[in-house]
């Protein structure tokens, strides 16, 4: 039977990763001595898995590298050994490498072997070590090999006295008799001798023995394979059937009569080997035929009990609608009109809390993403000589899985600035009269229909005089700016404050700060920042639960309405015609109290036609935008309501300054505006960048 | 036929099986005084006309989109798309829900027609492949000629119709 | 048909040996691990286990000696899922009553031809 085994692959690199996941997270909580039993059988277990599926799968790479780190585990696990610091770091790395390896398989590439044979040494180097206990393997491999087969052997006689008890552990001596019968001609002859009289039987105790004689040309090896389960408890004796012929010479003389098919045999043995030389490489190919999957399978595991509510929810919304439609079937007067009403409104019910339950479904817990810090912090802290303490609070706290994903890295980010800006060095804390081991903290809770995350430090805090001075320096303010403390710090957020000798090998790496605030506010999300000098700082993230959903604030435009994420607005506000200036013949800027704020007719940008062209009849919706406030001209200001993002490309592509699209609830269709998209569209990107310098010098 | 018995003609294609050997059945309509077919099983529904939401800056064949029972659908007026003149929209136009390839991708478009017609079923012996329809810029559109009853059906393949 | 339970706590393990033995006409359920197992396997009546031995929860050698307990069990063949260096499992689970055992890792034939030997 032929079974394609690459349909496993995704499940097994899947669970791998997890397992990786779970080895590093206990790896971390390990000390050097006698682990506690649970830890290092969890890990010993993840290992386990990993050697034993890659093997299946034909893995070979990944598995004889997880065997030796598994030997170790498992001596560690016994007691045979101390676990040691470097041990511990070795395994860490082996996590590492082991996610390399699985990430080229199932990018269908082959692994790169050499940081894991270079490992794979150093495993070997404690294994082999003196105190090591003897390899079991190598008295194997010492002990002499099967004796030496008497090719003349025509068959095999074998005593076979089950155990008593060999029922009582599933085996059937019946099969065993049939397994031999598949090797060749069985005669059979059982021995009642045992069986006791009928009053003292035990129907659950096997009395019966046999003699058998097979005649079969096969190995004893075969023949000890049918037994091998119940060697232990059995009296098994195998001998083998001796040709008539025992003499050697006369043998020899035999096979050189035999000649002819002696020398097939050879040659045949001759062209064997290149075959057996192909298949290995053939299997060793497998995993590189499978198709390539470069973009991973997006799958969600969700516990059995969300699915159950989704049943019971949906069971209660078919009750309903049995009960509305019984109601709505035959005459309709008005006697019923409470009870449809009254059914309405269940369905309602039922509708709202359907739609909260398959949300869920694609809510996970944050700790997905937190789990990856103790490792981040402990390896950075390391570097940077730092003692610093990692604390994870409301890691149960549940996010949209797109949204987790996305905001991974940002927080990547933002931990490794407070680790290496935000905390000092166990000297400097001491001065300042701190406890030598600096805390991070990291923080998720859900508030109103949002998640909020912390990234919190009890460091120095932002050094506003550094940000100051160096933003001048880079052109973002003036130093005649007067500006407080909190807007000099935010300033960190801007485009091009970070700059290249400011580029450390921790946080730098070219990435900004407005790189980081950019990513979350595609995810119609805010960052903000707190800091106490001398105390630390903390970054408060805010981001909408699922990315499906979306406040909106509805806006019509002639006869067209759109949808502005909610987010985004600032303010809303009737133009006063007397601030507007018209820059360069090009564009229009609003002077809205400090700051200039450049105007998108948005019937302009879409090319349609509104109820007036005058900015005094229409309203502007202020935005956010990563690049400043942009005002956006609609004719009116509609509801605002939530709204549920449909894909626009789907069935059709995508648009500029569209989003994505929505069903109103009189069943039309809304298209929502991507303000960024729309800034780009409307052309006025370099209308902002010339803003920012009007805005400093009219500060100014 | 009004587009009832058509959305239940097309219910019925799906399941009865081909009775007759080497043969299609097209979905007929009317546009311009031509009468146009497209393979019934691109057809996923009829629908009379209903004003739809505008994208910003579309072509001008692109009508907007549409909710199709939760999904977003484009709607294209496929005598604009074609370069014949445009006309007035009356309860009798129609639009078409086809399942098209586009760029490669399923998707669903629906086209605005002047009205439906009928569904032939046309022997693949009856189909000119290869008109000579000389410099028509809408030539890629065209699958070939049938012959139903005593009409002339333009065979349509609108695969990527909205790629200029 | 011939019911199956198959027990291993890797999702992988679990849907190859799954599928394998469904593609050859057994009637399987799974577990993922030996709580789960017991749950499932006092609730119906197995003609074979087949059970991983490390597992969280409840590993493999106290499931099968907590199945032998039950009635309907008594004479079920039960095998193990073992790797080479977990040799020394097998007498502890021949102790715990398994049937015997099939070494991992192993291919889908080779499965198939163990089960013969308890599954004729």
């Amino acid at each position: 039977m032929s079974v394609d085994l690459s349909q496993f692959y995704e499940v097994f690199f899947e669970e791998s990763f997890e397992g990786l996941d779970v080895m590093e997270a206990e790896l971390l909580n390990l000390q050097p001595g006698t682990p506690d039993d649970e830890t290092i059988n969890t890990i010993f277990r993840s290992a386990h898995s990993i050697k034993g599926g890659s093997g299946t799968f034909g893995f070979s790479s990944v598995s004889d590298f997880t065997h030796v780190v598994e030997t170790l585990l498992d001596q560690i696990r016994d007691g045979q050994r101390q676990l040691t610091q470097h041990q511990i770091d070795l395994f860490l790395q082996s996590v590492d490498c082991l996610r390399g390896m699985l990430d080229s398989l199932r990018a269908s590439e082959e692994p790169d072997t050499q940081v894991s044979s270079e490992l794979k040494k150093q495993f070997e180097a404690i294994l082999s070590g003196e105190d090591a206990p003897t390899e079991p393997k190598g008295a194997e491999l010492a002990e002499p090999s099967t004796p030496k087969a008497n090719k003349k052997q025509q068959g095999w006689n074998i005593s076979f006295k089950p155990g008593l008890d060999i029922l009582k552990t599933g085996n059937e001596p019946i099969y065993m008799l049939l397994e031999l019968a598949d090797l060749g001609e069985v005669d059979v002859q059982l021995d009642v001798e045992q069986v006791p009289v009928l009053g003292d039987i035990d129907p659950e105790i096997c009395y019966f023995q046999w003699q058998i004689a097979l005649k079969s040309d096969c190995e004893q090896a075969a023949v000890d394979e049918v037994f091998d389960w119940v060697i232990d408890e059995s009296d098994i004796v195998i001998d083998a059937i001796k040709a008539e012929v025992e003499d050697s010479e006369q043998e020899y003389a035999l096979a050189e009569d035999d000649n002819a098919s002696t020398q097939l045999e050879t040659a045949e043995s001759i062209t064997d080997p290149p075959t057996e030389v192909v298949k290995p490489t053939e299997t060793n190919k497998a995993p590189t035929k499978a198709e390539p999957k470069n973009t991973e399978a997006s799958s969600i595991r969700v516990s059995i009990d969300k699915v159950d509510s989704l049943i019971n929810m949906v069971g209660e919304l078919v009750i309903t609608q049995a009960m509305l439609t019984q109601l709505t079937d035959g005459e309709l007067d008005s006697s019923k009109l409470a009870r449809i009403q009254e059914g309405m409104a269940q369905l309602a019910h039922n509708t709202r809390d359907l739609q909260e339950s398959v949300m869920r479904i694609r809510m996970l817990p944050i700790s997905f993403v937190f789990s990856r810090f103790p490792r981040l912090v402990r390896d950075t802290s390391k570097k940077l000589g730092k003692n610093i303490e990692l604390k994870l609070l409301g890691e149960q706290t549940e996010l949209d899985k797109t949204v987790m994903e996305k905001i991974s890295d940002p927080m990547v980010h933002l931990v490794r600035n407070s680790m290496d800006h935000g905390l000092e060095s166990p000297e400097e804390r001491v001065a300042s009269g701190k406890s030598e081991v600096g805390l991070l903290t990291l923080n998720a809770y859900h508030q109103g229909g949002n998640v909020v995350v912390e990234i919190a430090d009890d460091g120095k805090g932002l050094n506003t005089e550094k940000i100051r001075s160096k933003a001048i320096e880079n052109g973002l303010i003036k130093d005649t700016d007067e500006l407080s403390e909190q807007d000099i710090n935010e300033l960190i957020f801007e485009p091009g404050f970070s700059t290249a000798d400011q580029v450390s090998d921790l946080s730098g790496r070219g990435v900004g700060m407005d790189v980081v605030r950019r990513n979350i506010l595609a995810l119609n999300g805010s960052i903000e920042l707190e800091s106490r000098p001398g105390q630390g700082s903390t970054f408060t993230i805010r981001l909408p639960l699922t990315l499906a959903i979306l406040d909106g604030q509805l806006v019509r435009v002639g006869e067209h309405i759109y949808i502005i994420p909610l987010v985004n607005i600032i303010e809303s506000l009737q133009v006063d015609v007397s601030k507007v200036n018209n820059v360069g013949g090009e564009y229009e800027v609003l002077r809205l109290r400090d700051e200039y704020v450049p105007i998108v007719r948005l019937y302009e940008s879409f090319n349609h036609t509104a109820d007036s062209n005058k900015l005094e009849d229409g309203l502007l919706v202020v935005v956010e935008n990563d690049n400043g406030k942009v005002g956006i001209l609609v004719d009116e200001l509609l509801a605002q309501q939530q709204v549920v993002i449909k894909s626009l490309e789907a069935n059709y592509m995508r648009v500029e300054g569209i989003s994505g699209a929505t069903i109103l609830g009189d069943g039309t269709v809304s298209l929502i505006i991507d303000v960024a998209g729309l800034v780009k569209l409307a052309g006025i990107n370099k209308a902002l960048r010339s803003i920012s310098h009007l805005n400093k010098e009219e500060v100014a | 036929m009004n587009i009832q018995e058509l959305n239940a003609r097309l219910a019925a294609t799906d399941e009865e099986d081909e009775s007759l050997e080497d043969s299609s059945q097209f979905l007929t309509f009317l546009m311009a005084d031509e009468e146009y077919g497209v393979d019934i099983l691109k057809v996923q529904e009829i629908r009379g006309w209903e004003q739809s939401t505008a994208i910003p800056n579309a072509p001008d064949y692109v009508k907007g989109v549409l909710n199709l029972r939760g999904t977003i659908v484009p709607v294209i007026d496929l005598r604009i798309r074609f370069g014949l003149p445009a006309i007035e929209y009356s309860p009798i136009t129609v639009v078409i829900v086809l399942k098209l390839e586009q760029a490669g991708k399923d998707k669903i478009m629906g086209i605005v027609v002047d009205a439906v017609s009928d569904v032939h079923t046309i022997l693949d012996s009856q189909i000119n492949q290869s008109p000579e329809l000389g410099d028509n810029k809408n030539s890629r559109f065209i699958n070939g000629l049938g012959q139903a009853q005593d009409k002339m059906l333009i065979l349509l393949n609108l695969n990527d119709v909205l790629n200029i | 048909m011939k019911k199956i339970l198959a027990v291993d706590d890797s999702a992988s393990m679990r849907q190859m040996v799954s599928f394998t033995l469904k593609k050859a006409g057994f009637d399987v359920t799974d577990a993922k691990d030996g709580v789960d197992a017991l749950n499932v396997a006092k609730t119906s009546e197995f003609d074979l286990i087949i059970s991983d031995v490390n597992m969280p929860n409840m590993d493999g050698i106290t499931l099968i000696s907590e199945l032998r307990q039950l009635a309907q069990y008594k004479f079920t063949p039960m095998l193990m899922l073992t790797t080479e260096s977990g040799l020394e499992k097998k007498s502890a689970g021949k102790a715990a009553g398994a049937t015997g055992w099939i070494v991992k890792p192993f291919n889908p034939d080779q499965l198939l031809a163990t089960i013969n030997k308890v599954l004729r």
